[in-house]
């Protein structure tokens, strides 16, 4: 039996049209040039990037905070469907919640290449390294994402298992588990957004309001992503989505860049009208500081976007027709990158704690790397996404469509 | 500290147990084990500082010499002389004397073995403006001025290396604890422990921390041969290293490099517990400040003017 199941795993995962494969394709190139600079950064060292010790962390951190948010998103499926019932939402939860697993699986591999000495690793497991838990707020963040790395991942297969052999998977014993995967979901970015706002030495970064609006944004960046992807999933597979699903989606976004953007004015009120010395990261960020003036393009292309999406967000018939839709979903896919990116971890090294302005943004190498990792983890997303709809379309296994 | 102290020794049980496992397996894996691959499995497996006993640390520092002494063609001496009892080092640095000349950047990349290319330094020297109305604000000072003659009219001059606060932020943030405060009050890292994540960079509200980016390089020929384990011994790729108030030097009671080459006797050195040493005559008598006050990092590292303000606002 579980011989078969695996079997069937398999040939999903090797059989495909040619669309399917030259997507692979697509992916296994470009993770194949990641690793190959990732060759050249592990010989030379991180200076082949361009951090240095003004702006100690870079764009491999912009990645990790903005995707520990798409990881978050997964429960914005997971509430309304496991606890009120939203019944629309059944085929798209389980590959939400592979599109966390993929997500955690591509923040772990960004804080990996960030470390200057990753073979030591080790040092970091309790009993034979060190773990400096409770102290260092970066263990805590150890700790969340492992575990909703494995909450998601013993869910997702744990389901899939049960729908695969013709069963339904919501029994008493994975209920907990499922539970457990909310407050796991909300710590992940809360404690990722502690990481910053727990650095006194970085005012940019010491606003309480930094926490709230890391998953205010999260909640947008997430299902606008998840909403794409899903009308591609429709139309290329045999799995069926109502609009009514994807609309519901819509509609969450609203409301959580509405916070997003509400957080995001009381940040700028704060620092403009208090005008104290801790004022010139905001500053260098959106109006450029002693004709240093790089990322003033970006943020304020990301607070366009974002207000874009808003407006046609709020609006139910462009919410409900998928042009607009999408557009506002790509708007804010693009604008929430840059924000939590470029927008929160460089303006908080620039200026320095010294005061110096060290002008960053990544070379080639960084951004060829991450691209690799964006490629790996979008291949672990196909793959298992390929095997949840398999499944649960009954093409594989003796799922009866719909009543799981 | 003696918790720390009974869960250290707990752990180092299980450690030499895990490590004889270890080293059983190597050594039948590798037959005949070459003394190479010995020691880079001994670096690899290489426990935390504090959990080295005397024994370890002895055999490590006994390689440690032969290896450097190889390396640099000059008898090198690595010691890990432990802190003094009733010592905690101050700091004070007499703005209105300092000319902003930087003799003690060379003279601390000098004696601490800090890398050349790419160059590392671990004290920075900021320039100031008096007549600038912003003279206050950290984002108008100037790290890099190139006058043909220091000092300028008009300008002073803050030489910044690590405070050694007694709430040191770094210390905090370390995943691994790689990087501590010892006794005598003197934050250290472990390069050997520290996984390179930078979290202290971000957490220093001082910019004391340097990144060794690239692998380090020192010419044969400039090596300091008195090296200290916690200190100025060559750093790696990848790891973190700071100013340790000239661990090598202060732990054998001498003055740090940075005090000994400053030309105008603007960097007081001493121990701040002895009630008849300059820095606590300093503490005592001089109107002393320390930077960002308000984040109460607690720096044994003070600022004074001996003569007027130095500053016209």
């Amino acid at each position: 039996m579980v011989i078969d199941a695996l079997n069937d795993v398999i040939r999903t995962v090797r059989t495909g049209s040619k669309g399917y494969w030259m997507w692979v394709g697509f992916l296994g190139v470009l993770a194949a040039i990641g690793i190959a600079f990732y060759f050249r950064q592990a010989t030379d060292g991180l200076i082949a990037t361009n951090m240095r010790d003004q702006v100690s962390w870079g764009w491999y951190i912009a990645n990790f905070t903005f995707l520990v948010g798409v990881a978050a998103a997964a429960v914005v499926l997971v509430i309304p469907y496991y606890l009120y019932d939203v019944k629309s939402l059944s085929n798209m939860v389980l590959i939400g919640e592979v599109m966390a697993v993929s997500a955690v699986s591509m923040c772990m591999m960004f804080i990996m290449l960030d470390m200057g000495s990753p073979e030591r690793f080790w040092h970091l497991m309790p009993g034979i390294g060190i773990f400096n838990w409770p102290q260092s707020i970066l263990t805590w963040d150890v700790i969340v994402l492992n575990a909703y790395l494995v909450l998601n991942l013993f869910v997702v297969v744990y389901a899939l298992s049960k729908i695969y052999a013709g069963k339904s998977y919501k029994t008493g014993f994975i209920w907990p588990f499922i539970l457990l995967s909310i407050p796991a979901a909300i710590s992940i970015h809360t404690v990722t957004a502690f990481l910053y706002l727990g650095v006194p030495a970085r005012p940019f970064w010491n606003a309480a309001v930094l926490a709230p609006r890391f998953i205010a944004s999260a909640f947008c960046s997430g299902p606008a992503f998840m909403l794409i992807i899903f009308q591609i999933l429709r139309k290329n597979t045999k799995i069926e989505i109502p609009d009514k699903a994807l609309f519901k989606v819509g509609e969450l976004i609203t409301w959580a860049m509405a916070c997003n953007l509400f957080f995001l004015i009381t940040e700028i009120f704060k620092e403009r009208y208090s005008d104290t010395a801790h004022i010139a990261p905001l500053n260098y960020l959106f109006y450029g500081l002693q004709g240093h003036d790089q990322l003033v393009p970006w943020i304020w292309t990301a607070i366009i976007f974002n207000s874009i999406a808003f407006v046609i967000l709020l609006m139910p018939a462009l919410r409900k027709n998928f042009l607009t839709l999408n557009i506002a979903c790509v708007l804010i896919f693009i604008g929430v990158y840059i924000e939590k990116g470029i927008g929160l971890v460089f303006p908080g090294f620039i200026p320095d704690t010294l005061g110096e302005i060290y002008e960053y943004m990544p070379n080639s190498l960084e951004l060829w790397i991450s691209l690799g990792v964006w490629a790996i983890g979008l291949l672990i997303f196909t793959f298992g996404a390929k095997v949840a709809i398999a499944i649960q379309t009954g093409e594989i296994g003796k799922a009866k469509p719909a009543d799981h | 500290m003696s918790d720390d102290r009974k869960g250290l020794e707990k752990s180092l049980i299980t450690r030499r147990k895990f490590l004889a496992g270890l080293t059983a397996g190597a050594a039948a894996l590798s037959i005949p084990a070459g003394d190479a691959d010995a020691r880079m499995m001994e670096e690899y497996f290489r426990q935390h500082f504090k959990r080295l006993d005397e024994d370890d640390l002895k055999v490590i520092l006994s390689n440690l010499n032969e290896e450097l002494t190889f390396k640099y063609g000059k008898k090198i001496n690595v010691k890990a002389t432990p802190p003094m009892d009733d010592v905690v080092f101050g700091y004070a640095l007499d703005l209105s004397r300092c000319i902003g000349c930087r003799r003690c950047i060379y003279a601390c990349v000098k004696e601490n073995n800090l890398s050349r290319n790419p160059q590392i330094q671990w004290i920075k020297v900021m320039e100031f403006h008096n007549d600038n109305n912003k003279w206050q604000l950290l984002e108008h000072t100037d790290r890099y001025y190139d006058p043909p003659k220091v000092p300028e009219k008009g300008k002073f001059y803050v030489p910044v290396q690590c405070q050694q606060c007694k709430k040191p932020p770094c210390v905090k943030v370390c995943p691994v604890r790689a990087t501590w405060k010892e006794p005598d009050g003197i934050v250290v890292v472990d390069y050997n422990w520290c996984i390179g994540c930078r979290f202290c960079m971000a957490a220093c509200p001082y910019g004391a921390r340097n990144f060794n980016w690239g692998q380090p390089s020192v010419p044969k020929e400039e090596i300091n041969p008195e090296m200290h384990y916690l200190g100025n011994r060559p750093q790696y790729k990848g790891v973190v290293g700071k100013c340790t108030f000239c661990i090598q030097r202060s732990r054998e009671g001498r003055y740090t490099a940075c005090v000994e080459a400053c030309p105008v006797g603007a960097r007081k050195f001493g121990n701040l517990m002895d009630p008849k040493s300059e820095i606590r005559y300093i503490l005592e008598n001089m109107k002393v400040f320390r930077l960002k006050e308000e984040i109460d990092t607690n720096p044994k590292f003070f600022y004074f003017f001996s003569m007027g303000t130095g500053v016209k606002s």
